[in-house]
């Protein structure tokens, strides 16, 4: 049995014990992106031309289409956080913020469910 | 109960106006990042739908509007990319000296013009389909 007292106990953890869960995720998703956005924009610049056969014939490719389906995916919840902390701070009136808060959400996931599903879609060949 | 890290105290500790600036930057950056998203992940619904859906999109996606936008993303993406370093690193509690974040938001800064001018000459060298 604890001798503390329940504020003694919960002080300093934040709401839920998970105050910083939102933080710590940002800063991961960000650590994940440095590479894969960069390789991401190296890969396209490289590439010897942006015509349709030669960006599918890439994206075909399982490492390319694997990390693509990554960054879709880490970017679009990395965007999500950013957003949320955005509309948070700006948005003050507490129906608008809650509304924008729950839209940003949505949009971020259908984003990412459409991203995901135009990688796979072209990876599977069924474009040519 | 172990010590559990704290923030600068916002009443005692003041952010330089640079400091500040490049910080405000980053969200500003980060929120056109967020429309480059959306932008990106059509272009790959329009490769998804095979060679004619990404010709026509091309038409738009192609035009000299779409290429200042794109110049203008990479800028946003080489900010955002070095200025999030930066904030990593203070996350470990490093840099945040007056002097530190002065110095590095001017970093930060020419490291950001450097990249973006060399994306942009790689990007717009001779090439198909742009």
């Amino acid at each position: 049995m604890s001798l503390q007292t329940p504020l003694g106990r919960v002080r300093g953890l934040g709401s839920a014990g998970n105050g910083v869960h939102h933080w710590w995720v940002q800063r991961l998703t960000s650590l994940a992106l440095v590479p894969l956005a960069v390789w991401l924009l190296v890969s396209l610049l490289t590439l010897p031309g942006l015509d349709f056969v030669t960006l599918v014939s890439w994206m075909a490719g399982t490492w390319t289409a694997s990390l693509l389906t990554l960054f879709v995916l880490i970017a679009c919840w990395h965007s999500s956080l950013g957003i949320q902390v955005i509309l948070e701070d700006y948005v003050h009136e507490q129906g608008l913020k809650t509304l924008s808060l729950v839209l940003s959400g949505f949009i971020h996931a259908v984003l990412a469910a459409v991203g995901v599903f135009a990688v796979l879609r072209i990876a599977f060949g069924s474009p040519l | 109960m172990r010590a559990r890290p704290l923030s600068p105290h916002m009443t005692i500790y003041r952010m330089s106006r640079y400091s500040m600036l490049s910080s405000f930057a980053n969200r500003v950056t980060g929120a056109a990042l967020s429309a480059g998203l959306v932008l990106f992940i059509y272009w790959l619904t329009a490769l998804a739908r095979g060679a004619r859906a990404y010709a026509r999109a091309q038409e738009v996606l192609g035009s000299g509007v779409a290429k200042v936008l794109y110049v203008a993303l990479i800028a946003a993406f080489c900010y955002h990319l070095v200025a999030g370093v930066r904030h990593l690193i203070w996350d470990t509690g490093h840099g945040l000296e007056k002097a530190q974040s002065q110095r590095s938001a001017w970093l930060v800064i020419g490291a950001a013009v450097l990249l973006t001018m060399l994306c942009a000459r790689w990007a717009f060298r001779a090439r198909e389909g742009l």
